[in-house]
């Protein structure tokens, strides 16, 4: 994998899990509806294993 | 499918299964020699390891038990930091260092210091709780799992103390699978927990911030009001014992104290480059037993609010549910997954534990077997109920041979005594060991019992008044336990090589 391949993968993790945390707080703050928030947050999930799993790797450990 | 590879198989399944064996069996990790430098590992293993280990399914047990037992706020907020604060420092200071100096597997150092009888009580029934605690991972994982399905998990709460036959069937698929990938070793596990450790404490968080409002939160201000009037009120649960703050420092330190204080992982930290990666269990800690733990007690109070609100009599707060209330879909897959990266470093020190007392067993079998167990605990819902009780009789019984370790490294140096003296003699049992296990286990068992089971009650009259007047729970015996433990073992090894000395050619 390139790295520019590998930074694009490591960004739309990032991205999946900020996804997975931001629209909590407009649930919090009553800007999101409960039902969008699990849209959300099932987006965010897959996100982040389509691409964790493919920079993040067994040779990487330590 | 690979037709090609079918054909092959067909016409020559010895040598196939003979090659799997193989296989399997190349994956033998160092069990009983000291770990190579060249599988050694860094920083990051052990940070992925603990964070994933430790933000487990079993957090959503936990939690929700705190609330259960009516504790209060500050109780959680302010005694599972000293706990889990006091947990790190074990890690640290008391198992890393011994564990990278000797990069021997618990089992053998015990061996070294007790003799080959009691490791091998010692590994049998350390794997045997340790299948019983994977069990109850599975069974987490398995309401994640049976909530989309629409089969309802057992309420043990409410009586119902077995599952119906298609939650059976689940649990067995779930643990079939955990078994087969602990079956494949522990570099497999590591990565593993390390694409899923990052993203689970997001869910764990936003499950609670999202629930906060359902209760009434509408902002800092009265988060702390609220948290103690409809969260962690104070008030017990019907059929619940109180909890306060030292039970709740005492569950924090307790619940890993057969890895830590116990030395039980210096099997995992004889990976590690130096002592100072014992730190990494900071992330273990204080993500997923601080966090997640406050994050799943926020979930099972905004889950059963909302469920009376709605008309039911007996919520259930099964990890399963309260993930599905806090975070939907990603909540039982965060809950699964949860359950599953625990089931599995557990299942392998579990093998791990058994390759000791099946000296004859292949590696992958003695996992399968274990895994066996795992499933078969799983499918016992008194084991969810009672998590942290077992978890706090599993610390004080295991912990003891683990403080010997501790001693007979530090500490026999210094007072002139012979290390390892139960291998240099070639004793099959030592019996200083024997007499601070048993000893220690049975003298915090007693001062437990005798105020908790009417039929013990006899005790507190043969007893000196300040000790029939000392009613400790579980959780709170941490420390005398180990303080009874490693005197009676120092003491009684004192008169043990004072009584049969080493001759000066025997010592190594």
């Amino acid at each position: 994998m390139t790295s520019t391949g590998k930074r694009i993968l490591q960004a739309i993790s990032f991205a999946g899990l900020a996804l997975s945390l931001i629209p909590s707080f407009l649930v919090f703050g009553g800007l999101l509806s409960k039902e969008m928030y699990f849209h959300l947050m099932n987006a965010g999930m897959l996100m982040w294993f389509g691409t964790a799993v493919f920079w993040i790797r067994k040779d990487h450990l330590g | 499918m690979n037709t090609k590879t079918q054909s092959t198989s067909a016409s020559v399944p010895s040598k196939v299964k003979s090659t799997l064996i193989e296989r399997l069996d190349a994956l033998y990790e160092y069990d009983r020699e000291p770990v190579h430098e060249s599988k050694l590992q860094g920083w990051r293993t052990f940070i992925a390891m603990f964070a994933s280990e430790h933000i487990a399914g079993t957090e959503f047990v936990l939690g929700t038990l705190l609330v259960m037992h009516g504790v209060r706020a500050v109780d959680v907020f302010g005694g599972l930091a000293l706990g889990n604060l006091l947990a790190v420092l074990s890690w640290a200071f008391m198992c890393a260092p011994v564990a990278v100096k000797e990069r021997l597997t618990i089992y053998w150092q015990i061996r070294k210091i007790a003799g080959p009888y009691l490791t091998v009580v010692y590994s049998g029934l350390f794997a045997l709780i340790l299948c019983l605690l994977a069990g109850s991972m599975v069974n987490v994982s398995t309401t994640a799992v049976t909530l989309p399905l629409g089969i309802a998990s057992p309420n043990y709460a409410a009586g119902q103390t077995v599952p119906s036959v298609p939650w059976i069937l689940i649990a067995v698929g779930v643990g079939t699978a955990i078994a087969v990938l602990a079956v494949l070793g522990f570099e497999r596990l590591a990565h593993f927990a390390k694409v899923v450790a990052p993203w689970m404490p997001f869910v764990f968080l936003s499950g609670a911030i999202a629930s906060l409002p359902s209760l009434g939160v509408t902002g800092l201000g009265n988060f702390w009001q609220i948290a103690n009037e409809k969260i962690w009120t104070g008030e017990p649960y019907p059929g619940q014992m109180t909890y306060r703050f030292w039970h709740c420092v005492g569950l924090a330190w307790l619940c890993n104290i057969a890895q830590h204080m116990g030395m039980g992982d210096v099997t995992i930290f004889r990976y590690a480059r130096k002592w100072q990666m014992g730190f990494c269990s900071a992330f273990g800690m204080f993500i997923g037993h601080y966090l997640a733990w406050i994050c799943s007690g926020v979930l099972c109070a905004a889950y059963v609010h909302s469920q009376r609100a709605a008309g039911a009599a007996d919520p259930n707060p099964t990890p399963g549910n309260i993930a599905m209330f806090g975070a939907g879909y990603a909540g039982i897959v965060c809950v699964l997954l949860a359950g599953w990266t625990t089931a599995n470093p557990t299942l392998y020190r579990a093998g791990l534990a058994f390759q000791v007392a099946t000296p004859n067993w292949r590696r992958w079998a003695v996992t399968l077997a274990a895994g066996i167990l795992m499933i078969v605990t799983a499918c016992i819902p008194a084991v969810l109920h009672y998590l942290d009780r077992i978890v706090a009789y599993y610390g004080l019984f295991f912990m003891p041979l683990g403080a010997f370790i501790f001693i007979d490294f530090w500490l026999f140096p210094r007072l002139g005594l012979v290390r390892n003296y139960a291998q240099q003699r070639g004793l099959r049992l030592s019996w200083p060991a024997a007499v601070g296990w048993f000893g220690s286990f049975g003298i915090c068992f007693v001062l437990y019992a005798k105020d908790q089971y009417a039929s013990m009650a006899w005790v507190n009259s043969y007893l000196p008044t300040f000790l029939s007047r000392y009613k400790p729970d579980l959780f709170l015996q941490v420390l005398p336990a180990w303080l009874i433990a490693v005197s009676l073992y120092t003491v009684c090894s004192l008169i043990q090589q004072r009584l049969h000395p080493l001759e000066q050619e025997q010592k190594i």
